[in-house]
């Protein structure tokens, strides 16, 4: 029974971290222009940040 | 006899712009340019080694024919103006967001990205291409605000920065409904997980790891009771306050009768409670809701005047020229407008001849001649020369923004009355006997089980099957027409689309395009040579009507033996290598009054009069073709502010029943259809200009159509491109079936839900029946709605 727990507790702590992931895309805006990143990966040099 | 503009005889496109080059002496090395402008660009674009630009599209550029006045931004050097502009400014750094709405492609992105090789005081341009924007970061110890925008401009991106943009905070994105939906969305994911021991039938010997099962769904449930579902109880809330009871009321109540009975099952070791379904059914509908209002947001629906009036003008004082933005304009003040420039309050003519194009305020196709001591009104914008006004009005009280006072604008929207809503009520009730008989029933049979049976018929019943299919269909039509460039403002707007019965054009920019016009010769054949006299006298004047004429005519002589005299209001006449030459007004050149409305000029040689050219609107290709289907199934009408030197062509076009209004003040446009409205019509408007704001914002739905070249469009329910004007019929169509997706959808959710409540009534429905029922009907709502809409869209030919 402890195993199981103890996998439990694995399984939900891996997948909070996907939902903090989420989050943290969201909020930093990486969704908010779909379509200049996959122009912007194609080109050769990249531009200065 | 017709005649369009002159086209090369072989076609040579500007190697910038692509666009045919007329002229063939701009040249560098092999590359031909339709003018000095896409010349330029060339050259800064060369000379920096950035010619990748033109390799990854063909001819990337926008054309540069209109060139932009040179101290265009010499208001970007006032602080407080540059103030209200950055978003944010250290010692060494500013940022700045433009907007540029010339972007369109990957070289402008490629281009504007590389910003800082074209000047080192650039630190970095990133660019946001939906919302066709650029967040510059720039050394303004190197670079000035202006000398940024001018840098813009040299490379064919011009900021478009409006009297809007002034101490506008950046819209923040509203991305609560996101962060509700991955919540329930790994809270749903995390409980099913859990509860598989349950359904699968774990071991009665584990009955502590059983407990620990439930109370861990229990706890992982609380975040979607508490957060994710807050979108349906605030909705449902103020629904309620306003004395409205819409379809999340009977889902809020379904989601605290699970939610109460799961608890009670818990603590009371009874069972395992609907964790499950209810986490799951609150991530679905929080999906549909995602997908429905996942608006256009480059797209501005809520423009008014404020967005097509500049920041500042030039007045000019005793000592000296100065900025001045636009509140700050007082009365007596004098201003300076250039060639282009938009008149920003009403005034009177003091200096130079004005020649003021209205066509997006008042809908006339001509720009209209002042003369010194004539009355200009604010949004005109100045063709020719520079002009002095005096200022009689302040902007906030001149005549075209006076239209913003009306009632129209201040009436917040009505509550939105969807069928839905009502169909739900109806619904809730059926719900409510159900689960009220089961319960009578079974307290006189066995008491035990009424409250059983009470509560889950409440929870299989909920109209989330209604919800589901209505915010997937939704979500589902406004892509598809948002494929086919029409862009609504929100999903309500289908609805509303698919009642109306009266569609009402505006003309100039709606049906037309653009103020082109097109010239048409009758009289006495012209020889060649007359032909081109006619085109050097034309070529004198400024008058739109002589300009037309003479692009008509042809070249004109190359060396002349000239001299003619204008006469304001009347022609102008000419002796042209002997020939005496008259162009001009009915009265002018027959001395009898014009019998119609029509812009024409007539023309006299020798006194002789030979004949006319008549000035037709260049109506958009397909617009006849779009009417004649149009009136088959709706009333037609049309509002201009023009003359009504159209009507026969309309009226034939539009056929007899059609109402047909000309000379209308933005006022009468708002009253026309209130009274449409009043004989119980549901009105729909396509207009373009600030003079169609009114009766935009009064038709049940108002759609500002945009070409590309127009980066403004009014107020609006939705913005259509020119280019999908013309499947307009098919695009209401989709809209109509809509509803037909949603209630098919819906009834067959419903199959499932009388499987439930089979179940549910006997108070025998467990939490592993739920559970599956649960997501089969979504999934399968989910299937037929895209999978009709796909099909009503391939039907009606649409992308």
């Amino acid at each position: 029974m402890g195993v199981i727990i103890l996998l439990l507790i694995a399984s939900i702590s891996v997948a909070g971290l996907f939902l903090g992931a989420f989050i943290w895309s969201v909020k930093t805006g990486q969704y908010d222009d779909e379509n200049a990143p996959s122009v912007r990966i194609l080109f050769e040099d990249k531009p200065k940040s | 006899m017709k005649q369009g503009p002159v086209i090369p005889s072989t076609e040579l496109a500007c190697f910038h712009c692509g666009e045919p080059c007329r002229a063939r002496d701009i040249v560098i090395e092999d590359k031909h340019f339709c003018c000095e402008g896409c010349r330029l660009v060339y050259d800064i674009l060369n000379q920096n080694g950035m010619c990748t630009y033109y390799d990854l599209n063909k001819n990337p550029g926008q054309s540069q024919k209109v060139t932009v006045r040179k101290d265009k931004f010499l208001f970007l050097d006032d602080t407080s103006i540059q103030q209200s502009l950055i978003s944010f400014k250290n010692a060494k750094q500013t940022h700045i967001t433009f907007y540029l709405p010339q972007m369109h492609c990957s070289s402008c992105l490629w281009l504007l990205e590389q910003l800082y090789r074209l000047n080192e005081g650039v630190v970095s341009c990133k660019v946001n291409f939906e919302r066709k924007e650029a967040d510059i970061i720039f050394d303004h110890t190197k670079i000035s605000l202006r000398e940024v925008a001018e840098l813009l401009t040299g490379i064919g991106y011009e900021p478009y920065i409006s009297y809007n943009d002034m101490g506008k905070k950046k819209k923040v994105i509203d991305r609560k409904k996101i962060f509700r939906l991955g919540v329930a969305g790994f809270c749903f994911a995390n409980i099913m997980l859990m509860s598989f021991p349950e359904y699968l039938g774990i071991d009665d010997k584990e009955e502590n790891l059983l407990l620990f099962f439930r109370y861990l769904n229990l706890f992982l449930s609380l975040p979607v009771f508490f957060y994710s579902a807050g979108e349906f109880y605030s909705s449902a809330w103020n629904a309620l306050k306003q004395r409205f009871l819409n379809i999340d009321a009977p889902i809020v109540l379904a989601i605290w009768v699970t939610f109460a009975r799961s608890l009670y099952e818990v603590f009371t070791a009874t069972g395992s409670g609907y964790f499950d379904s209810m986490t799951g059914i609150v991530f679905f509908m929080l999906a549909g809701r995602v997908l429905q209002d996942r608006t256009h947001r480059q797209l501005n629906f809520d423009r008014d005047y404020t967005s097509y009036f500049p920041v500042a003008v030039t007045r000019i004082k005793e000592e000296g020229n100065t900025t001045v933005t636009l509140p700050d304009i007082q009365l007596n003040d004098t201003l300076l407008i250039h060639h282009q420039e938009l008149i920003p309050a009403d005034g009177i003519i003091t200096r130079g001849r004005a020649l003021i194009d209205y066509s997006f305020v008042t809908g006339e196709s001509l720009p209209v001649a002042k003369e010194m001591g004539e009355i200009v009104y604010a949004g005109g914008k100045q063709v020719g020369g520079n002009i002095e006004i005096l200022v009689i009005k302040e902007v906030a009280q001149s005549y075209l923004t006076r239209l913003w006072n009306k009632d129209v604008f201040n009436q917040s929207s009505q509550t939105e009355s969807s069928f839905v809503h009502g169909l739900s009520r109806w619904f809730t009730w059926v719900v409510f006997s159900i689960a009220l008989l089961a319960g009578l029933y079974w307290t006189v049979v066995d008491t035990s089980r009424s409250w059983n049976a009470i509560t889950a018929v409440l929870i299989i019943a909920c109209p989330c099957a209604l919800l589901l299919s209505n915010t997937f269909t939704n979500g589902n039509i406004l892509r598809r027409l948002a494929r086919n460039q029409f862009y609504l403002r929100h999903a309500t707007v289908i609805e509303k689309m698919a009642s109306i019965d009266t569609i009402v054009f505006d003309k100039t920019g709606t049906l037309t395009a653009g103020t082109d016009m097109e010239v048409v010769y009758d009289g006495k054949p012209l020889s060649g040579l007359l032909k081109q006299k006619i085109a050097t006298l034309a070529a004198q004047s400024t008058h739109p009507l002589s300009k037309g004429i003479a692009a008509w005519a042809g070249t004109p002589l190359p060396n002349p033996f000239l001299a003619f005299e204008e006469k304001p209001g009347k022609g102008i006449e000419g002796m042209i290598d002997g020939d005496l030459i008259t162009l001009g007004s009915a009265l002018f050149i027959t001395g009898k009054p014009q019998q119609d409305d029509t812009s024409t000029v007539y023309l006299a040689v020798e006194g002789q009069l030979l004949g006319r050219f008549r000035f037709r609107n260049h109506y958009r290709q397909s617009v006849p073709m779009l009417l004649r289907r149009l009136q088959k199934h709706f009333r037609l009408a049309i509002v201009s502010g023009d003359n009504n030197g159209e009507l026969p062509y309309l009226r034939k076009l539009l056929g007899p029943l059609a109402a047909l209004h000309f000379h209308q003040q933005p006022e009468d446009k708002l009253n026309v259809l209130q009274h449409m409205q009043q004989d119980g019509h549901r009105v729909l408007m396509i207009g373009d200009g600030l003079n169609d704001s009114g009766a935009l914002k009064q038709a049940d739905v108002g759609i500002a159509i945009t070409d590309n070249s127009n980066n403004f469009t009014p107020a609006s329910d939705a913005i259509i491109e020119a280019s999908a004007l013309p499947k307009l019929y098919e695009l209401i169509r989709l809209c109509k079936l809509n509803q037909k997706i949603v209630m098919t959808a819906f009834v067959i959710s419903i199959l499932y839900n009388i499987i439930g409540l089979y179940f549910a009534v006997q108070g025998t429905l467990s939490p592993m029946i739920a559970a599956i029922l649960m997501p089969c009907s979504s999934i399968s709502i989910l299937l037929i709605t895209f999978g009709l809409s796909n099909l009503a869209a391939r039907r009606l030919k649409l992308s």
